[in-house]
């Protein structure tokens, strides 16, 4: 068996894995860490098939970020367990009619479903039109094809990206941004800035007197 | 399936990825084999020094942690976009003409001035002091 294989069944093999165990595990912060774990797999599996550009991104977002993000979610959530449990019978019907309903969904969509034939595959997903580029060595790789177009050809794309970050970025302050009062805060130059005068008076005290 | 060239590149990784499995394994069946083990609920109890415990560890985060998060994600996906630019832009391999270089150059500029408004704004509003 080609290495390239092994790593493949490999690294699906942990995505479905950790996937499974999203859902199956009990503790929300073990469901987000078997969520970096599928990241980490699906990463791998781009690797695979030459995308390494965004294996990268897939690690540097998602597992870096997002992740981190999504157990600062459940960090606040502030789930009581024995809370958890307690309407599951309250629920229940809703929740197992919900079940049935998209199980006969799948099960219709799946009964009419057949196999498409090698013309159909062809006739969907036409030949890259430059496979010469891509299989070629001495060709640019992904991530300086990626740079060749993404500048350039879809300046404008690009540009829209840009201005979308600067709405998430605005929008997260706007709606988490609180300014609190009476917190005392370390300002640096006002305390190097002290003079003596300000801060220490000296004062003469007579015997037995106290001030 | 044949193995392209440039996946002998990340085999190192995958030799890691297969001592780190193998070694995580080890580290937890090795203990469950021969350690001794008598489980106690006292064991896995809430422990604080001195005094019972007020409270699980488990409470709210303050809000701050996550703008911080979410400004981290912002700038992390700028970088994204910068590095294919950094990699290709004066790349003399690639063989790209001078319009090419310039449009680019300055297709990157505009995106950061966009950038540059968000970090000025959030610097402004003091949102990278904590407090």
């Amino acid at each position: 068996m080609p290495i390239g294989t092994a790593a493949f069944l490999l690294f699906s093999a942990a995505a479905i894995l950790s996937g499974l165990m999203v859902i199956a595990s009990r503790n929300p912060v073990h469901s987000v860490l078997f969520l970096i774990a599928a990241f980490i797999s699906a990463a791998g599996l781009f690797v695979l098939m030459g995308a390494e550009y965004l294996a990268m991104l897939l690690l540097v977002v998602y597992v870096g970020a997002v992740a981190v993000l999504f157990l600062f979610v459940v960090m606040m959530l502030d789930v009581d367990f024995v809370e958890l449990k307690q309407g599951f019978l309250q629920y229940m019907p809703v929740a197992a009619t919900v079940a049935v309903v998209v199980v006969v969904e799948l099960i219709m969509a799946v009964a009419v479903w057949t196999a498409p034939s090698d013309a159909e595959i062809a006739r969907a997903h036409p030949a890259p039109r430059a496979p010469e580029i891509v299989a070629d060595p001495a060709g640019p790789n992904n991530i300086e094809a990626l740079g060749l177009i993404l500048y350039t050809d879809y300046a404008h794309y690009f540009q829209i990206a840009g201005i979308v970050l600067l709405v998430a970025m605005i929008g997260a302050i706007v709606m988490t941004f609180r300014v609190r009062e009476g917190v005392r805060r370390q300002d640096v130059a006002r305390q190097v800035g002290r003079r003596r005068e300000e801060a220490v008076e000296l004062v003469k005290v007579k015997t037995g007197q106290g001030i | 399936m044949a193995t392209p060239d440039f996946l002998l590149d990340y085999l190192p990784i995958l030799v890691f990825l297969g001592l780190a499995l193998a070694l995580g394994i080890g580290f937890l069946a090795v203990p469950a084999l021969i350690a001794p083990s008598e489980p106690d609920p006292e064991k896995l109890s809430t422990y604080e020094c001195g005094f019972n415990a007020f409270d699980d560890a488990r409470m709210k985060f303050d809000v701050q942690f996550y703008i911080v998060a979410i400004l981290f994600i912002i700038v992390d996906l700028d970088v994204a976009f910068l590095f294919p630019w950094a990699v290709a832009l004066f790349n003399p391999e690639l063989g790209t003409d001078r319009d090419f270089q310039l449009f680019a150059f300055w297709s990157m500029f505009v995106f950061l001035a966009v950038f540059a408004i968000g970090f000025l704004y959030e610097w402004k509003k003091g949102a990278l002091e904590w407090r």
